[in-house]
């Protein structure tokens, strides 16, 4: 099996090198790549959109149906990781965990037995042992903010520079992720909920296509954007700036609520009850 | 040898993603190990997105953003002096759906290990065999 695969393997590789010989050279300004429809995207860019950031301009206007059904595969695949993992039969432990912040002790508390409420003072643990780090938790606290800015503003700034609702949506994520994997998904939970995020994600996408819709009803093309000036009264080159904004706030959230989803799932195997 | 160097320095790039190709592609066929298989998965993505983005390059030539521009107005933008963004463009998406089917790969490995406890494919078909 090893060597059927490495000859295969090997025989595709050597075909495909063989190929290359074939291919313009590497940065050839007149390659098939870069003659057809690229050149018109990079000179009229400007003069239809008003966006400086060609690849905005192209993600979002030019093939903006492609970029709609992008986010539509995105969010299906975390509607996919749902329905494969999540399992909503609850199956209460034996035992609970919680920790005494201020000292450090940590109780087993049988079924049956009174729980502690949940407050600064006393923290529900999960039933591996989770180390008490001040260190990670406490950093974790203090870049997350951070993160979260930067994120709004690749987002918001993908019009002048390298950004936009994608980049801006995965940083987002992150920065659940962060916090669930540095304290504990139970608290990540609490924090977004589960149905919030699915929520969140299903806007997204409906404020995408909203958009387009919204076109439509003005007496444009689905997703012309340049039909909504008669909303924002601006003239129609401005609009379409304003349009492409507003697709990408719709990409970033259903990108960020994917994302923070497929988090959930994967970490708890669906249970979303302790995770890593 | 002249013209050795010059083919070596215009498609040596392209050999080096054919090159990171096959490392995928054999990690898929081979490998028994399903993770493993995801990974080499992952890295033939990577391939073919580094590929993509190379055939955008142009000599003398800077990124996709068009420089000094705020709003509309008369600007003689060259298509020569910027690289070509549709690859980039087709290449963001790619990333973005990338992670999503990851994420669905890993969340079938999950099931596949609850099913079987195992996430070895020679075992996975002998269980199969058994039933």
């Amino acid at each position: 099996m090893k060597v059927l695969g490495a000859i295969i393997v090997l025989l595709f590789g050597s075909l495909l090198i063989y190929c290359t010989l074939d291919f313009p050279s590497w940065g050839d300004p007149a390659s098939p790549a870069s003659t057809h429809v690229s050149p018109y995207y990079i000179e009229n860019t400007l003069e239809d959109t008003a966006v400086p950031n060609i690849v905005t301009a192209v993600l979002a206007d030019y093939r903006g149906y492609d970029t709609m059904f992008e986010t539509v595969v995105i969010f299906s695949a975390g509607i996919a990781c749902f329905f494969l993992l999540r399992s909503f039969k609850r199956i209460e432990p034996d035992t609970r965990l919680y920790r005494h912040v201020p000292t450090g002790i940590t109780f087993r508390i049988e079924k049956g037995g009174r729980y502690p409420r949940e407050s600064v003072d006393f923290e529900r643990i999960d039933l591996q042992w989770v180390p008490h780090d001040l260190i990670i938790k406490t950093t974790c606290r203090m870049i997350i903010p951070f993160i979260q800015i930067f994120a709004l503003y690749v987002i918001a700034h993908g019009h002048h520079s390298p950004g936009g609702g994608f980049q801006g949506g995965v940083i987002l994520g992150a920065s659940v992720i962060i916090f669930a994997v540095s304290h504990n998904l139970r608290s990540s939970t609490n924090r977004i909920s589960e149905k919030n995020v699915v929520l969140l994600s299903t806007t997204g996408v409906l404020l995408y296509a909203a958009t387009g819709g919204l076109c439509l009803l003005l007496g444009s093309n689905f997703l012309d954007y340049s039909a909504l000036s008669q909303i924002f009264g601006v003239d129609s080159v401005t609009a379409r700036s304003f349009g492409i904004l507003l697709v990408e706030i719709g990409v970033g959230m259903a990108v960020m609520a994917v994302m923070i989803s497929l988090y959930y799932n994967l970490a708890s195997a669906g249970k979303q009850d302790e995770g890593l | 040898m002249h013209d050795l160097t010059l083919i070596l320095m215009s498609k040596l790039n392209y050999w080096i993603y054919i090159l990171l190709m096959m490392i995928g592609l054999y990690a898929m066929i081979v490998k028994n190990n399903l993770v493993k298989k995801i990974i080499g998965m992952n890295i033939l993505q990577t391939a073919v997105i580094l590929f993509f983005i190379s055939i955008g390059a142009k000599n003398k030539a800077t990124i996709p953003i068009i420089e000094h521009a705020h709003g509309p107005g008369n600007h003689a933008v060259s298509a020569a002096h910027y690289i070509n963004p549709l690859p980039h463009v087709l290449m963001l998406t790619a990333i973005v759906v990338a992670v999503a089917t990851l994420g669905v790969a890993l969340a079938l490995i999950i099931k596949l290990h609850q099913q079987y406890r195992t996430l070895e494919e020679d075992e996975i078909l002998a269980q199969l065999k058994n039933e």
